[in-house]
C-alpha cells in the first residue's frame, strides 16, 4: 500500500480553498471550523487590518495606560432558548466571562445587547434577564451597559443576546495560542461534549436514556487557581464551537508545533459516547461551555493539574496529551489500539450519518 | 458504553492481531464492503497492525458515496423550489451535485431540514399540510425499511404531501459486480453486519460458491472487525471459500422478516446508477407500483435530468477496490472534503475522506507512525 507522503505533498492540503467556492453564508460560516477561519481571515481581517486582531485570540488583550485589559464580545444564538442545564442567558455571561479568562484575565464588567422578535413573550425575556444577572453575579461581574432593539416577527428566532466584557490581566500573565511549545503538558479541565449532545438532545427532541445537562459555567475562578500555581502558562482556550478538535487545532497552527493525544484518557462522558456513537459523530467535535484546555510547561503539570483538580470546576482535569515538535500544524490522536489518527479541523458544523 | 468498550479492549485486540500475523503466510486482499467499516478500521488504526501480507480494500458500501450525480441534481432541484421543505440525513447536504450542494441550496433559501428518521420527515408533512415534503430516501438494505414505513405510514394516514426521492441499492449484486470486473484483486470479503442483520444471509453462500471467496458477517467494532480478519484470512490459508457469522449477536440467517415484509410490500428491485461505478443490473429498489403515487421523481418531474461526473475523478475505481485513495492525483490536492470532486471524499463513511481526515501527517514517517505491538497496551 503506498504511502501518503510518497505520493502528495501534505503542504498543500492546508491551503485554505478561496471563498468564491462558497458565494452565500452557509451554517458552516458560524461552526467554529475552517470556514469559520475562511471568513475571519478573508472577510473580517483584512478589512480591519490590525495586529491585535490578527492575534485571532479569544479576546484581545490591550495596553490601556498603566492596565492591561482583556476585551471580547460575542453573540449567542442557541435554540431552544432553555435547556438542561442553563439556557440562553447563562451562556450569554459564561461565554464572555470565559473568553475574557482564556487570556488569563479576571473578568469586571460585562454588556448585554438583545434582539428581540416581535411576538416573544415578556416572561421569556425576563426568564434570560434573571438567568442572566444570576450568572453574573456567580461569576463575580457586573451587567454594565446594555441595550435592546426589536425585529419583525420572523426576522429572529426569538432572542438573541450579543455580550461585551472587560477584564484585568494580572501582571506576568502572558497566554495566548502562539505560546504552546514542545514539552508542553494538554489539560483538559473535565468531560467534553456534555454541551453540545444536550442542546442536541432537546432540540432534536432525541432520547438517549439519561438526560444530560450542559456543563455551562464560568471558568475564571479556576483560571485563578491555575495561576496561583504558576503564572507561566502558555494557552487557554474554552473548547466551544468545533470541540476540541478546533480548539487544539488553532493551537497547532498558530504555534507550528503539534499536538498528540491519547485517545483512552480523553474524558468522554458514557452518555456522550452513547448519543455520538448513535448519531456517528465524534466527541472531540462536540461543543463545550464549561471547558478548558490548558498547553502548560511539562515540569509545572502535576502541580497545575492538582490546582485544577482541587476547584469544583476543574474536579475532572485529565492530562490528555503533550505539544511535540514532530507534525507541525496538525492534532495526532494515539488511537486505543495503538494506531495513529490524525484530528482534522472540522469543515464545518458535524453532521450526522446516515447509518 | 461498558458494552461497546469490550469491542475495544487492546489486550484482546492484540491476541487476535496475533493469531491474524500467525495465521497469514500468503498475501491476502480483503474486501469490507461497508464505508462504516472503513472508517473504523481507519479510525483505530487497524490497517497499521495488520501484517505486511493482508491487504484491505474499501468497497463500494458508502450510501452516500455511490448516489448518483442526476439522483443529487435531482435533490437540488427539487429542494430549490417554493413551498418544498427537503428532508435528508445530515451527510448528504456536502456532497456536491453538478454545481452545488444542498448547503447552498439552504443558503440560498431553499428549505432543507436534517433529519434523524424518515418519521420525522412524515411528522414535518403532517405539520404542514400546505407544503411538499420530501425524504431523500438513499441508502443500502439498512435504511431502506425505515423508509418503507415511512410511505406505508403516509398512507395510512392519507397524506397526500408527503413523497420519497428514492436511490435505494443493494450489497449483493455490487459484490457480483466487484467480482466479475477483469481486474478484480478481492479474494475475500467482510460483509457488511448491519445489511444482513435485516436481509439475513441467504443471498451469500451462492456468491461464496460462484467465486470462490470467503464472505464474513462482520461487525464494526474494532474487534469485531479484526474477527472477521482472522475467519477470512484462516479460511484462505485453508483453501475454503464460505459464508461465516462473525456477528452473531445482531445477524440471524434469516435477518429480520418484519423489516424484509416491509420493503417487499412498498419496494420493488430495478436497476441502479451507482456513483463512480455504472449501472448495475438488479441493483436497487424502487417504490412499487401502488406507492408510485408517493414518489418525488414523478411528482416534481425530474426524471430528465441527466449529468456528468468530473473526468479527474477515480472514485469509481477507489470504490471497486483497484486503487487506494491516495494513488488518485487529486487527492489531497484538487480534491478536499472543502472541494470534493467526488463524494468518496465528501461522505463521511467515504475511502478517501477516511484516508484525508485520519492519515494525513507530514511529521512522522511512516514507520514512526505505526505502532510497535508493545505500543498496543497504551498507558492510561
Amino acid at each position: 500500500m503506498p504511502e501518503l507522503a510518497d505520493t502528495i505533498d501534505p503542504a498543500r492540503w492546508t491551503c485554505p480553498a478561496p471563498l468564491r467556492d462558497q458565494p452565500v453564508v452557509v451554517m458552516g460560516h458560524g461552526g467554529g471550523g475552517a470556514l469559520s477561519a475562511e471568513l475571519m481571515e478573508q472577510v473580517f481581517a483584512p478589512a480591519y487590518g490590525n495586529a491585535t486582531l490578527a492575534a485571532l485570540t479569544d479576546s484581545a488583550v490591550l495596553q490601556l495606560g498603566g492596565a492591561r485589559l482583556a476585551f471580547s464580545t460575542d453573540s449567542y444564538v442557541v435554540r431552544p432558548l432553555f435547556f438542561p442545564g442553563g439556557s440562553l442567558g447563562d451562556l450569554a455571561v459564561n461565554g464572555t466571562v470565559n473568553d475574557l479568562a482564556m487570556s488569563g484575565a479576571r473578568p469586571a464588567y460585562l454588556s448585554a445587547a438583545f434582539v428581540l422578535e416581535e411576538g416573544v413573550e415578556l416572561t421569556v425575556v425576563e426568564r434570560i434577564a434573571r438567568a442572566m444577572g444570576a450568572a453574573a453575579e456567580t461569576a463575580g461581574v457586573t451587567i454594565a451597559t446594555g441595550d435592546t432593539k426589536v425585529v419583525e416577527s420572523g426576522h429572529g428566532d426569538g432572542v438573541y443576546v450579543t455580550t461585551a466584557g472587560v477584564g484585568l490581566v494580572p501582571d506576568g500573565v502572558d497566554i495566548r495560542p502562539q505560546r504552546a511549545r514542545p514539552g508542553d503538558a494538554v489539560i483538559v479541565s473535565g468531560p467534553i461534549g456534555l454541551h453540545g449532545v444536550a442542546i442536541m438532545s432537546v432540540r432534536e427532541g432525541l432520547e438517549f436514556g439519561v438526560e444530560i445537562a450542559s456543563d455551562t459555567a464560568p471558568l475564571a475562578d479556576l483560571v485563578a487557581a491555575m495561576l496561583s500555581v504558576t503564572p507561566d502558562i502558555h494557552v487557554l482556550r474554552d473548547p466551544t464551537r468545533g470541540g476540541l478538535a478546533a480548539s487544539l487545532n488553532e493551537i497547532a497552527r498558530a504555534s507550528g508545533t503539534g499536538v498528540r493525544l491519547n485517545e483512552r484518557v480523553i474524558p468522554v462522558p458514557d452518555a456522550v459516547a452513547n448519543a455520538c456513537g448513535f448519531l456517528g459523530l465524534d466527541p472531540l467535535y462536540v461543543a463545550n461551555e464549561g471547558r478548558l484546555v490548558a498547553f502548560v510547561p511539562g515540569s509545572a503539570a502535576d502541580e497545575v493539574l492538582a490546582a485544577m483538580r482541587a476547584h469544583p470546576q476543574g474536579a475532572g482535569a485529565t492530562l490528555i496529551g503533550e505539544c511535540v515538535a514532530e507534525h507541525p500544524g496538525m492534532v495526532v490522536v494515539s488511537t486505543g489500539l495503538g494506531g495513529t489518527r490524525v484530528v482534522d479541523l472540522p469543515l464545518g458544523e458535524q453532521l450526522p450519518r446516515i447509518c | 458504553m461498558k458494552y461497546i468498550d469490550e469491542f475495544n479492549d487492546p489486550d484482546l485486540a492484540r491476541r487476535l492481531l496475533d493469531e491474524i500475523h500467525a495465521t497469514a503466510t500468503h498475501p491476502w486482499a480483503l474486501m469490507e464492503v461497508c464505508g462504516g467499516q472503513t472508517h473504523s478500521i481507519i479510525r483505530h488504526g487497524i490497517d497499521q497492525l495488520l501484517p505486511e501480507q493482508v491487504e484491505l480494500i474499501h468497497g463500494p458500501g458508502c450510501p452516500v458515496c455511490v448516489t448518483p450525480l442526476d439522483v443529487i441534481d435531482q435533490a437540488l432541484e427539487i429542494a430549490s423550489r417554493q413551498g418544498v421543505i427537503f428532508c435528508s440525513f445530515g451527510d448528504m447536504l456536502r456532497v456536491p451535485g453538478s454545481d452545488r450542494d444542498l448547503f447552498r441550496v439552504k443558503g440560498e433559501g431553499g428549505d432543507v431540514r436534517v433529519v434523524y428518521s424518515p418519521l420525522d420527515a412524515l411528522e414535518l408533512a403532517r405539520r404542514n399540510p400546505d407544503r411538499e415534503v420530501v425524504f431523500f430516501a438513499i441508502g443500502f438494505e439498512t435504511t431502506a425499511p425505515a423508509n418503507a414505513m415511512a410511505v406505508h405510514q403516509a398512507r395510512r394516514l392519507g397524506l397526500t404531501n408527503f413523497s420519497l426521492l428514492v436511490s435505494h441499492v443493494r450489497v449483493p449484486p455490487a459484490i457480483e459486480a466487484i467480482m466479475t470486473s477483469p481486474v478484480c484483486r478481492v479474494q475475500g470479503f467482510l460483509a457488511a453486519g448491519h445489511v444482513c442483520s435485516v436481509m439475513g444471509t441467504a443471498e451469500y453462500p451462492q456468491l461464496a460458491e460462484r467465486f470462490g471467496v470467503p464472505l464474513v458477517v462482520t461487525g464494526f467494532e474494532p474487534l469485531d472487525i479484526l474477527e472477521g480478519i482472522r475467519r477470512a484470512v484462516r479460511q484462505l490459508e485453508r483453501g475454503e471459500h464460505r459464508v461465516e457469522n462473525a456477528y452473531a449477536r445482531a445477524v440471524r440467517e434469516a435477518g429480520n422478516p418484519a423489516a424484509l415484509r416491509m420493503i417487499e410490500e412498498v419496494f420493488e428491485v430495478t436497476d441502479r446508477n451507482w456513483r463512480g461505478i455504472g449501472r448495475i443490473p438488479l441493483s436497487g429498489w424502487r417504490l412499487a407500483k401502488a406507492f408510485r403515487a408517493y414518489d418525488a421523481e414523478h411528482r416534481f418531474d425530474v426524471g430528465g435530468i441527466r449529468t456528468e461526473e468530473p473526468a479527474e475523478c477515480r472514485s469509481g475505481e477507489v470504490l471497486q477496490g483497484l486503487i487506494k485513495p491516495t494513488e488518485c492525483a487529486a487527492f489531497g490536492t484538487t480534491c478536499t472534503p472543502r472541494t470534493p470532486l467526488g463524494a468518496t471524499m465528501v461522505s463521511s463513511e467515504g475511502a478517501c475522506a477516511a484516508y484525508y481526515l485520519y492519515r494525513r501527517m507530514n511529521g512522522p514517517t511512516p514507520q514512526a507512525t505505526r505502532a510497535t505491538r508493545e505500543e498496543m497496551n497504551p498507558v492510561a
